[in-house]
């Protein structure tokens, strides 16, 4: 019975419910959800199950394998901290959406054909866009809006690549799809999408810090790990993908050395973080396959820290701005100690997660000859520590003192920060119940001197490198001030630059437009003529000519069939 | 014993109590009792009678014991049972919504008008589905409509009449020439039984006289079911009628003129007229029109109940659509948004009826804040509009789904790109309607507002829960569509 419930369908179902109960026992009902879910993932063969006929395709609703198992089980782990860390609060849009969503996350990572996976993936996109909204800003709404565009847009794509890719091989199966056709070029573009691939990742870093406190927690954890999960299943050994990885890894940097809004920068390194795992699917081997999937497996619970010890202070003090934040290690120490947990472990310091997955990765890369892709994760590996390791907790809770004495965090948050700070630690001193778990055997030996002192050295110069900044006063300053990202471009430049020529630009280019202009206002007159309330189309018509329209059609019937 | 009865009694049962709902002029509510009692009656013989086709085959009953073609014949197949279902749970449900709906709406004295019609329109809708003899199917045409012009009339506004009328014309045009389609038929042919005509018919298709009865047939059911560009009565019609009227015509009565579509082209003509005849490419044409410029018109409505009746002459295009691909999986994804859209739309407009209900207006500007102020009405109306836009995990993902399959088996990758363009003008007019509900505060002079009665959201809630629960659970559905169809196109079963 319990083995045939697809994983994922109990916190989905269970959301329903979430709304009507009374706030004291939801908080309660709704960790019951992903405990029950875990146990119910942990009692499940391997294999595939719910079969069914679709005109002629075999679908294969749930397929249980070591890939879905692992992410199965941090997706449910996430959303037991993430749960945890929500308790306080008393949203209920944003309580039912989240709960729905990351059972909807499971389910997508267990869907064993495309059909299944895009259903998830759809319901991911819609269930996630309330948890956007749920921040309740003029902000988040409109960001919430640019959010579901861009994520329907990418299950648009699934479905169209679906489709393709099953017309030419008679099955939709989910396993390697590849890039030999349109098909396959399809999907990978919607799971590029929710992947933040470099030009297509601005709803991330545009959404994720406009959410609650607690929906970012949410939503930092699943849709990107479920579109690398995707591509672990469908484009592993895809060798564009190391190079879209690398950059993904390279460039944020920059955003996150200058972006003020600390939740931001977490953004930005998120998908700096994203990159690691796009790179070691690119690579392939059974070494960066296991490298992505730990990855990500350790990304989701220090992220998520991150996220926590973030959300916790602007919980308490109202903002996550960095030229307003600091000193606040004296009335919040605890969050500070979780948030230098979360920092040391995606800088791969040693005893910390991050070590024991990254390193697995730049092993791949460098056993398989990659020298430029290895050298560039190198770059960002020192990157990271320099933003997240370093500035995060820097700005919030050391630096110059705010004055600000806030509280420390209400206990479930720190109940929360606590488990995953742990888990963070126990994966990083004790890798082998993780490594058991990972789609391969695993051979890698994470604690080598090679490897820790190369670390180290990184590590160290890094940090040698913010501090002379610091000194030197040569680091940028924590400054009131608005990043522009590739977006910009589309939200800012394109339209600018119309109105320029317009304006200013020469007779041509302002013909150009003006024409391009007229033509689309015609368009859109021509519709509303033909179809707005007093068109041709709607208009009530006379009776009288209303009967001539069907003598019309008549006659037309009558001289199609004798012709 | 009764079982053998049932056909009969499909149509009697609500014909007989039509009358009785005349005794209770001074108690509406014994009227109302009266009616639902009987719906949910109809309701439990549709079922009965589905059972009994899905495993014994299809029924044949003879009126007064006389045998075809003297006497009429009421024969049940799996189309008939499958439509069967389809009006009379709508009417089942709707009715029980109905009670205090029709007390907001119609004036006190007339409400036993309401009930009578309402019955006697069922009655009708139910007869066209179960007669197996054309002229008795013009009968019933005749009962449902007539009582459905009594029935718009009674809306509140006085533009109720006007479309009343409207309607009443533009319907008696396309009955009559339903007749004389009929008439020349039984010209050539001898008879007016189906069976029969469908086995005297194909001598004769190719002549000049079948050629006219096509295209009168035709234009007249096309007139009945919405057709573009001949669906020019419905938009009034649904729009000033009372809420109920609205949500249980827009969800049966132009299904059941598609079904007598159906069973024109496939049962007395078997199909035979797609081969000479450019029928379907008409249709095909008329189709693909309708889904974008009814689309287009619904996007500038000022008026959800004529919003969504201009979606309705959108949605009825892709059934017209799958018909007229001539396959089965056209014919079945025709057959499953015949159902579907029932779904839908019967929900939408019930949730409209409950905005009625308490605003007094379906405008879409005096909507705003609703969100809050009635949740779950408006839950249920962006449900609702989730399955008509065609999201995953409702009906409507199911029939675009099936529509999109046979436009791919033809290889018409532009339609598949067609019927996607119109479940996005779908989403703008929905959305039209969900931002002013959820986003706009409600005025701050305009006075509170409170939750619908529970009567009326159990049944709503009901339809859009079949919504979900069909989108996921399509055994029945697309089950019945495809065996329908096979039925139809004459493939092995």
């Amino acid at each position: 019975m319990i083995a045939s419930i697809p994983p994922g369908l109990i916190m989905i179902l269970g959301a329903v419910l979430v709304p009507f109960l009374p706030a004291r026992v939801r908080g309660a009902y709704m960790l019951a959800l992903p405990i029950l879910g875990l146990w119910q993932l942990l009692m499940l063969d391997m294999g595939s199950f719910g079969q069914m006929t679709l005109f002629g395709y075999e679908l294969m609703h749930v397929r249980v394998d070591k890939l879905s198992f692992i992410f199965g089980v941090i997706f449910y782990i996430a959303a037991i901290v993430g749960v945890i860390y929500a308790l306080h609060t008393n949203d209920k849009m944003e309580q039912t959406s989240a709960t729905a969503y990351m059972g909807a996350a499971i389910g997508a990572a267990f869907a064993g054909d495309l059909i299944t996976l895009f259903i998830y993936w759809e319901l991911t996109a819609i269930t996630s866009v309330f948890v956007v909204w749920a921040g309740r800003t003029q902000h988040a709404y409109r960001a919430g809006f640019r959010y579901l565009i861009v994520q329907v847009t990418s299950g648009v794509l699934l479905l169209a690549g679906a489709v393709m890719h099953a017309q030419e091989t008679g099955s939709f199966a989910f396993d390697f799809i590849g890039i030999d056709s349109t098909g396959g070029w399809l999907i990978l573009a919607a799971f590029g999408i929710k992947c933040a691939f470099p030009l297509l990742h601005n709803w991330l870093q545009d959404a994720y810090p406009e959410s609650s406190p607690t929906g970012t927690v949410f939503l930092s954890a699943f849709t990107t790990k479920l579109a690398v999960y995707a591509l672990a299943r469908g484009y592993p050994g895809t060798e564009m993908l190391i190079w879209i990885g690398i950059t993904m890894t390279a460039f944020p940097i920059f955003y996150a050395v200058i972006e003020n809004d600390l939740r931001r920068v977490l953004a930005y390194s998120l998908n700096n973080q994203l990159g690691f795992m796009v790179a070691g699917v690119g690579i392939g081997t059974e070494l960066a396959i296991n490298g992505a999937a730990s990855h990500a497996f350790a990304h989701i619970l220090y992220k998520a820290l991150l996220f926590m010890s973030m959300g916790a202070v602007l919980h308490r003090t109202g903002t996550a701005k960095g030229s307003e934040l600091g000193g606040l290690y004296r009335t919040m120490p605890w969050t500070a100690g979780f948030c230098i947990v979360g920092s040391a472990s995606i800088s791969a310091f040693p005893l910390f997660s991050g070590f024991v997955t990254k390193t697995m990765i730049l092993t791949a890369a460098a056993s398989e000859g990659y020298l430029i892709p290895y050298l560039v994760l190198l770059f960002a590996s020192a990157g990271v520590f320099h933003h997240s390791g370093i500035k995060i907790p820097f700005f919030a809770f050391f630096a110059h003192d705010s004055g600000m004495r806030p509280k420390e965090a209400p206990a479930n948050m720190l109940v929360a920060m606590f488990l995953t700070a742990a888990l963070c630690i126990g994966i990083g001193v004790y890798p082998d119940p993780l490594y058991a778990i990972l789609p391969y055997e695993v051979t890698y030996i994470p604690y080598t001197t090679e490897h820790v002192i190369s670390d180290l050295q990184l590590l160290m110069f890094s940090a040698l490198a913010f501090a002379v900044l610091q000194r030197t006063g040569l680091y940028p300053p924590e400054l009131r001030s608005t990043v522009l990202d590739f977006d910009w471009s589309y939200r800012r430049l394109a339209p600018a630059v119309v109105g320029w020529a317009f304006k200013d630009g020469g007779q041509i280019w302002a013909a150009l437009i003006g024409g391009l202009q007229r033509i689309l206002r015609g368009i859109i007159q021509a519709v509303f003529h033909l179809h707005g309330p007093d068109g041709v189309m709607a208009r009530t018509q006379e009776i009288g000519r209303s009967a001539l329209v069907i003598t019309v059609l008549l006659v037309i019937f009558l001289v199609a069939f004798y012709v | 014993m009764i079982s053998a009865h049932l056909p009969i009694l499909q149509v009697v049962v609500p014909l007989i109590a039509a009358p009785l709902g005349l005794l209770f002029r001074r108690t509406p509510n014994l009227a109302w009792l009266l009616t639902l009692v009987i719906s949910w009656l109809t309701l439990a013989i549709s079922v009965a009678l589905l059972a009994q086709v899905l495993t014994g085959g299809p029924i044949s009953y003879e009126l007064g014991s006389w045998a075809p073609p003297w006497g009429i014949e009421y024969r049940i197949d799996i189309l008939s049972a499958f439509v069967l279902l389809i009006v009379s749970g709508v009417g089942a449900l709707v009715i029980l919504y109905a009670r205090q709906s029709v007390e907001a709406e119609i004036p006190g004295d007339r409400i036993y008008l309401f009930y009578t019609m309402y019955l006697l329109a069922l009655a009708g809708l139910l007869g066209i589905v179960t007669t197996g003899d054309a002229f008795n199917l013009f009968v019933f045409l005749e009962i449902s409509s007539l009582s459905s012009y009594v029935l718009i009339a009674l809306g509140a506004e006085r533009r109720a009449l006007t479309a009343a009328f409207r309607y009443l014309v533009l319907g008696t045009i396309g009955a009559t020439f339903y007749v004389i389609g009929v008439g020349l038929m039984y010209q050539m042919t001898g008879t007016l039984n189906i069976a029969d005509l469908a086995a005297r018919l194909p001598d004769v298709v190719q002549t000049r006289t079948m050629l006219v009865a096509i295209g009168f047939l035709t234009v007249g059911i096309g007139l009945k079911l919405g057709l573009f560009p001949v669906h020019v009565w419905l938009p009034n019609a649904y729009t000033y009628a009372p809420s109920v009227v609205t949500a249980f015509l827009a969800a049966t009565a132009t299904k059941v003129a598609v079904y007598v579509l159906l069973r024109m082209y496939y049962t007395v003509f078997q199909g035979h007229l797609f081969a000479p005849l450019p029928v379907d490419e008409i249709l095909f044409v008329l189709g693909i029109l309708a889904m974008l410029a009814m689309s287009a018109v619904a996007i500038f409505q000022t008026n959800a109940k004529r919003l969504l009746a201009y979606s309705s002459v959108a949605q009825i295009g892709y059934m017209i659509l799958g018909i007229s691909l001539v396959t089965v999986t056209g014919l079945t994804a025709g057959v499953l948004h015949l159902f579907n859209h029932a779904l839908m739309k019967a929900a939408l407009f019930l949730a409209l009826g409950c905005v009625f209900l308490r605003i007094r207006s379906a405008k879409v500007d005096d909507m705003a804040g609703l969100g809050k102020a009635m949740p779950w009405t408006m839950a249920a109306f962006v449900l609702g509009g989730f399955s008509l836009i065609g999201v995953p995990l409702t009906v409507g993902f199911i029939s675009k789904w099936y529509l999109i399959l046979a436009a791919l088996e033809k290889d018409w990758w532009w339609l598949a790109a067609i019927i996607l363009i119109s479940s996005l003008l779908a989403v703008i007019y929905i959305w039209r309607v969900v931002e002013v509900a959820y986003f706009r505060a409600r005025p701050a002079e305009a006075p509170p507002v409170t939750e619908a009665p529970l009567f009326m959201l159990v049944p709503m809630w009901a339809l859009v829960l079949a919504n979900i629960y069909f989108g996921i659970d399509t055994d029945l559905t697309v089950g019945t569509a495809a065996r329908a169809a096979q039925f139809l196109m004459g493939v092995g079963s």
